[in-house]
């Protein structure tokens, strides 16, 4: 018979490190005890997105939606919830409306802007149970592509969609495959880029994790449009669960006849294996991924020759970001009318975004093309905690830019983000308050950068290099104003003659920071201050006397002897000797030290 | 090798299952008492025989559920039919065979019936 209630308990890398594998063994355990284990279905999902919350369970039919579960909350949630049917209310994630009445999760201020497309079974079904993908019409996708359309078909369809890739270039999907098509030659291949890296991104992540089939089927359909049979999935090995949750999802279609000759018995071979990649950046760049497939050193190499002509194995190849897959399913059985419906006109579709930094509500969200960064910041992550101002996000990692508060209410697509100097990058969105530097901000991305640039090219190599001694000139307040001028123009050099994406993006968050935050960069120059207070060496640390009781906590606390004073009398820092460890502002309970 | 019937199979099967993870409002929904009263008075029998008849028509738009004890202990088990737009029925001293007529009567014919109901 059919469970009459499902425990869905959070699988996705989040809660998996909070420990949600052990809640889900209690819950095991502790349904057995109550001898309900036929009544009741217990699975592991991917990501539900609200990884603030987390870990997070959730019970049907109900939908009663168990915020922070610790494995020692379960005997009581299976007890009353379970056995007794009463929702235990003090776990429960509530939000309520003006009139104190408590909201769905549904209409909460969380998922109630989102549109969730990609992420749609993420949470909801067991990613390692293809019968539950089949459930929500798996499969059927790719039945519908090979019994009722040719090639040239599907890739007109996926073209009229306007499909842009969703690694962060934008360029549309369906034209990519029509070349690939186009391109003479028996062996092609279809590749997924799921090298994910950008810090702080983590939405292929997700949705490998969440929902691996969605991608599998796509790659099917993307192999008969383009007449290849072989596909690879190229994944870091840092990201342990989806390569495990791939590697059973791949293992289940091939049981099931989906992958492998003569594919579900319609005509068409076509097979997926999983190559791991080490985790270098620049591995996600289309040439570098390439070659680490091939199992030669992971560096770009000069393109044209692309890759619809001249790729893996030189051989026609077409390659695919993870969220960009995680479409095409949908728009298959819905038609491109359907997609065109949501997001804007050049950028249709959704957008799946890692919400981090100062932000409430830390997560996974999908909007619609076109929301603005308003929308996303204050309704669906609940602004930013602790009272504190927003001053700028990040998007696009390393290779991004910074949206300052002044233009939080752009609509968010590929062209507007490109033209207020930030790009999409694959969709990490740092959030930041007034108490970020940018500078700092700034010097933090282009050590990224330069620590993964491969070194191949000159400009990449010692370029960036070279930019970040001048922002750690600057942030030590030895920067001259000529600093600046040369850090503007070594940024457009750099971006014009380095050999591949990663060079030509890595100065974007030095530019975008100098368009909008360039009092930041002279007040670290001329009046040697960090207005944020991060930059250590713009800093002193006072004791202000009329505060101070002379209770000599700070004295015993300091590492450095930098503190002197007699008891009962005010005391001061020696600031040549201070190291600005903080050791002192913890330690006083008058509140009588400052950063200065 | 599972061919294309055989896939379309599980989908149908596990579509009945998959569905009682939706909160959708337009379902129907069939909640059994199960607190101790319920249980005592045989509410899993009922239940049990609820997720077969589900399953096994696949009964889609069907929302199977539980629910605590709502006072009136004489008269478990208690089930609550809630139809969208209708009043809710509430049927007493139910068990598994007239669980099986209540699927049969109410939820696929649209006729409720009285004589299991509460009468006061």
């Amino acid at each position: 018979m059919i469970e009459r209630a499902h425990i869905l308990v959070c699988g996705g890398t989040g809660c998996t490190s909070g420990n949600s594998k052990a809640i889900f063994e209690e819950f095991k355990k502790q349904v057995k005890a109550v001898n309900l284990e036929n009544e009741v279905k217990i699975i592991m999902t991917g990501c539900f997105g609200l990884c603030a919350k987390g870990p997070i369970v959730v019970i049907y039919p109900e939908g009663a939606f168990y915020q922070h579960v610790k494995p020692e909350y379960v005997k009581e949630i299976v007890e009353e919830h379970i056995v007794k049917g009463r929702i235990v209310d003090k776990y429960v994630h509530r939000e309520t409306d003006e009139s104190g009445k408590s909201k769905s999760i549904e209409d909460s201020a969380f998922y109630k802007s989102q549109k969730r497309i990609v992420l749609r079974h993420c949470g909801v079904i067991d990613p390692e149970n293809i019968d539950e993908y089949l459930a929500f019409d798996g499969y059927k996708a790719y039945e519908k592509v090979v019994t009722t359309m040719t090639p040239e078909e599907v890739c007109d369809l996926v073209t009229a969609s306007g499909l842009r890739g969703r690694g962060g270039g934008g360029f549309p999907t369906g034209v990519k495959w029509a070349s690939t098509l186009k391109a003479p030659g028996d062996i092609k291949y279809v590749v997924c880029n799921a090298d994910e890296g950008d810090p702080g991104a983590f939405m292929d992540r997700s949705l490998l994790e969440g929902d691996p089939h969605a991608v599998l089927e796509a790659m099917m359909i993307n192999g008969y449009a383009v007449g290849a049979h072989q596909g690879y999935i190229y994944v870091r090995a840092e990201y342990p669960i989806a390569v495990h949750r791939l590697q059973v999802a791949i293992n289940q279609a091939r049981e099931y006849g989906i992958l492998g000759k003569n594919a579900m018995g319609l005509g068409h071979d076509f097979d997926i294996d999983i190559r791991l990649g080490a985790g270098a950046f620049v591995c996600g760049e289309a040439t570098a991924l390439i070659h680490s497939i091939e199992g030669k050193r992971g560096e770009p190499t000069q393109k044209p020759p692309h890759l619809a002509d001249h790729g893996l194995f030189g051989r026609p190849t077409v390659l695919n970001n993870v969220e960009t897959y995680g479409n095409i399913t949908q728009i298959i059985l819905n038609g491109p009318e359907w997609f065109r419906s949501m997001g804007t006109e050049k950028s249709p579709g959704t957008k799946v975004f890692a919400l981090g930094g100062k932000i409430t509500n830390t997560g996974l969200v999908e909007i619609p093309m076109g929301t603005t960064l308003r929308t996303i910041i204050e309704d669906i992550g609940g602004g930013i905690p602790n009272g504190r101002k927003f001053k700028a996000a990040q998007t696009g990692g390393p290779s991004g830019g910074c949206i300052p508060a002044s233009l939080i209410d752009t609509p968010i697509d590929y062209d507007n983000l490109i033209k207020i100097g930030s790009m999409m990058g694959s969709g990490g969105l740092i959030v930041m308050d007034d108490t970020t530097c940018m500078v700092d901000i700034a010097k933090f991305f282009l050590e990224f950068t330069v620590d993964e640039s491969c070194g191949k090219c000159t400009p990449c190599r010692i370029g960036n290099k070279r930019l970040y001694e001048i922002l750690e000139k600057i942030t030590e307040g030895k920067g001259t104003m000529e600093d600046i001028d040369k850090l503007e123009e070594l940024c457009y050099y750099i971006k014009s003659n380095s050999l591949c994406g990663l060079g030509q993006t890595a100065p974007n968050p030095v530019l975008s920071t100098l368009k909008y935050f360039r009092d930041e960069y002279i007040a670290h120059v001329k009046d040697k201050k960090c207005p944020a207070g991060v930059c250590k060496a713009l800093l002193n640390y006072v004791i202000d006397p009329s505060k101070c009781v002379g209770c000599g906590l700070c004295k015993r606390g300091c590492p450095a002897g930098a503190i002197s004073g007699e008891l009962k009398q005010p005391h001061v820092i020696d600031t040549s000797k201070c190291i600005k460890c903080g050791a002192c502002i913890a330690a006083c309970r008058k509140n009588a030290i400052e950063k200065k | 090798m599972k061919s294309l019937e055989e896939l379309q199979a599980i989908r149908d099967r596990k579509k009945a299952e998959i569905n009682n993870r939706t909160t959708g409002e337009n379902n129907i929904r069939i909640i059994v008492g199960m607190a101790t009263c319920g249980i005592a008075a045989g509410a899993r029998p009922v239940l049990q025989a609820f997720g077969e008849e589900i399953e096994s028509r696949k009964l889609e738009n069907v929302t199977l559920g539980q629910t605590g004890c709502i006072g009136l202990c004489k008269y478990e088990p208690i089930v609550e039919v809630f139809v969208p737009g209708q009043d809710k029925v509430t049927y007493v001293h139910m068990d598994a065979k007239k669980a099986r007529e209540v699927i049969t009567s109410h939820i696929l014919n649209g006729k409720p019936i009285a004589e299991y109901t509460y009468k006061e």
